[in-house]
């Protein structure tokens, strides 16, 4: 096993395309909830080999996309002051805040730094005795075990120049907010396969129970998802709603105990601003108290009030209400070169992927 | 300081400078003008590069003026590390200019090497480089005629940049250029993608995978040669170099104004690249290459040009990866590997660190 030709088999692909059609009757609308799928579903051109009646929304599950303004408001506030170093994930560099953004202030002389994993930080931050290192906590529940391991470690170490702009969210009452407003008709979820190799199929019965809407925890790769939406028809078909896996060479019904007790040392709930969704309780993560003196949000720091572009439809698109395609801004004037809004930068930003591949 | 200039010239026949020691760095007064800069030139780089056209050490290199037209390129080099698996900066120099001459079917002859080198620098690393790039030169039949070398204070550069400009002499009767693909020409890749932008990131501090990533860099110039010898109508060809293949194709699809259709599964990419690929959300389409070609010739002749290719070690891996169209003018559209479609745009917005 290589585990990436196996899942890219043309014929495979055929067979289950052919049962889709075969067996799917009625028009339906199913979103992919993680950025990741939304890449690949166009990467692979999957939309292009579905009967016309299944329509594929894209959800809001880009990390960048829903951190709000006011977050990077915050950073590039943070980033002016002449003691930090901001150590922040590579897509975080150009999304636009108010009115600037990490790459400009970088461009400015600002002390940011790209890393690709949360322990790096760590890592500066003894480097740099002299000096406040702030980490942007940015991520779904895949990332916030890393995250908390590397709090966890500067504890340990009485490491006390590291802090994190806390910007976390956490994908299942989210869903649940997104259900509720029912501004959009979802017949099924695509959701999302590394995010539940964390918290398990548990956190998610509410959308069979409460909504009776199926849904089906799905791998990223081409056969993958064809398979996840193949499990998606059959239910429709067969009128059940319940919680299947279709990832199980990685999800468990339990999750993974080690990260969640992880997360759950550090953390706890908390409500969180989502860009286009506003504040949705449960939906993000507070320090618990023994941690709280890493939290970013205890600095004296003067923030620009926020605003957004009035024309940019992120919010919409974010919650599959509206496509890029029906922005003004979309290609005219927001492109990755120049984006108005996240959901160009992010490379699993609605946006950019319809920019990218369409 | 000129390496081919009056300082040398001043410095010919006086005593050699004292030999350089192995843990020696180099200082800014290498870059003087001085004694030392005479030092570095007589010790570092005659030794390698002599030439009829060097060795004179005037202020200009003479070359022989050749019939017809002439091909002249230049280009920067800044990658980090400066070594990595395959290759070095010195290495890079030489094969990027040689092989941006051979694209429009020129035969590499004279290149011109300028040295920008950070105060600081190990005078061992840098002898690595000079013998590397003497190699490749030897390797592609051109000689270094003229130079220049620069040391800046230690922060006013990242160890060693190389610029290296070239002059090559273009076949009579080939006119290779991207605006000549036709509908109906077939496309052809000499080999797998991605091996040399993979090659260099593994080599960084933040990811340090191991395995058996190398650069594909190499010259072309040979392979070309063979190419140009047995089919006179290729239309165009292209080195795949930052932007991958994808931004290449979309270059040529535009400035010809036709469509392409390309074969996804047709196209080589080896497993540890696709591997790193998957783990950092990378596409093969868009890395950097500095040994590949993309070749456009006419469909009856790319069995045979396919076959040359084959038979030279770079193009073993050699493939038809697709045909240019009449439809879909200025787009290039990817045929996937599970039977879907999607347009295959240029590299937009990427954040690359520096790979060449």
């Amino acid at each position: 096993m290589k585990f990436i030709d196996e899942f890219r088999d043309k014929e495979i692909a055929e067979g289950l395309i052919q049962r889709i059609r075969n067996n799917s009757s009625r028009p339906i609308q199913l979103m992919e909830v993680c950025g990741t799928h939304t890449v690949s579903i166009f990467r692979y051109g999957i939309r292009g080999l579905l009967p016309d009646h299944i329509r594929l929304l894209s959800g809001p599950g880009c990390p960048v996309c829903v951190t709000p303004n006011e977050d990077i408001d915050l950073a590039i506030a943070l980033s002016r002051q002449k003691d930090v170093i901001i150590a922040t994930f590579g897509d975080m560099m150009k999304v636009p805040g108010s009115t600037s953004s990490l790459q400009k202030e970088k461009a400015e002389g600002r002390d940011i730094r790209i890393i690709y994993s949360s322990l790096e930080a760590l890592k500066i931050a003894k480097e740099n005795p002299g000096r406040r290192v702030v980490f942007l906590a940015i991520g779904f529940e895949t990332t916030s075990p890393t995250i908390a391991v590397a709090i966890l470690r500067a504890k340990n170490e009485n490491l006390h120049n590291l802090f994190f702009l806390n910007s976390q969210k956490r994908v299942p009452p989210a869903l649940l907010a997104l259900l509720q407003t029912k501004r959009i008709k979802i017949d099924g979820l695509i959701l999302p396969g590394h995010v539940s190799t964390i918290i398990g199929t548990i956190p998610y019965q509410f959308i069979a129970r409460e909504f009776g809407r199926p849904a089906v925890i799905t791998g990223f790769e081409p056969l993958d998802i064809l398979q996840g939406i193949w499990m998606l028809v059959k239910q429709i078909e067969e009128n059940r709603a319940t919680i299947e896996v279709q990832y199980r060479r990685v999800v468990h019904e339990e999750g993974n105990p080690i990260a969640l007790s992880k997360i759950g040392e550090v953390f706890e709930k908390d409500e969180s601003r989502w860009r286009g969704l506003g504040l949705i309780p449960d939906t993000g993560y507070r320090f618990k108290e023994s941690y709280k003196e890493m939290d970013v949000r205890n600095f004296e720091v003067d923030v620009e009030p926020s605003r957004e572009h009035p024309e940019c439809v992120c919010g919409e698109v974010l919650q599959g209400i509206k496509t890029p395609l029906e922005c003004r801004l979309f290609k005219r004037v927001c492109h990755p070169e120049n984006p108005i809004g996240p959901c160009m930068v992010s490379i699993e930003g609605t946006c950019h992927t319809y920019f990218k591949f369409s | 300081m000129e390496f081919v200039g009056s300082e040398c010239r001043r410095y010919k026949n006086c005593t050699e400078g004292e030999e350089f020691m192995s843990d020696e760095k180099i200082l800014l007064a290498h870059g003087s003008g001085g004694k030392l800069s005479h030092d570095l030139v007589k010790q570092i780089f005659l030794p390698q590069f002599s030439n009829p056209f060097l060795d004179p050490l005037d202020d200009s290199a003479r070359i022989t003026n050749q019939q017809g037209w002439v091909a002249f390129t230049t280009d920067s080099y800044v990658v980090n590390p400066i070594f990595f698996p395959g290759g070095d900066i010195g290495k890079l120099a030489v094969c990027g200019t040689v092989n941006d001459l051979s694209m429009i079917g020129a035969a590499p002859a004279y290149l011109s090497l300028s040295l920008i080198i950070e105060e600081g620098f190990p005078v061992e690393d840098l002898k690595r480089i000079i013998s590397s790039i003497h190699q490749t030169a030897e390797q592609a039949g051109v000689s270094i005629v003229t130079g220049d070398t620069k040391v800046v204070e230690h922060g006013a550069a990242d160890q060693l940049f190389i610029n290296t400009a070239g002059i090559g002499w273009i076949r009579p009767g080939v006119s290779l250029s991207g605006k000549n693909a036709k509908p109906g020409d077939y496309i052809l890749l000499s080999g797998s993608l991605g091996d040399h932008e993979m090659a260099v990131l593994s080599q960084r501090e933040e990811f340090r995978f191991q395995g058996e990533l190398k650069s594909d860099c190499a010259p072309l110039n040979g392979m070309v040669g063979k190419m140009l010898d047995a089919c006179s109508s290729i239309r165009c060809m292209r080195d795949p170099t930052r932007g991958g293949i994808a931004t290449t194709l979309n270059e040529i699809a535009s400035t010809s104004n036709v469509g392409m259709m390309i074969e996804e599964e047709k196209i080589p990419v080896r497993e540890s690249v696709k591997g790193i690929c998957e783990l950092l959300g990378l596409d093969p389409l868009y890395l950097a290459n500095e040994g590949k070609l993309i070749a456009i010739c006419p469909s009856k002749e790319a069995e045979r040009l396919l076959e040359v290719m084959k038979t030279h070690p770079l193009g073993r891996d050699a493939e038809v990866i697709g045909r240019v169209t009449g439809e879909n003018p200025r787009r290039v559209i990817l045929h996937t590997l599970i039977g879907g479609h999607r347009i295959l745009d240029m590299l937009t917005g990427g954040q690359y660190p520096r790979i060449c």
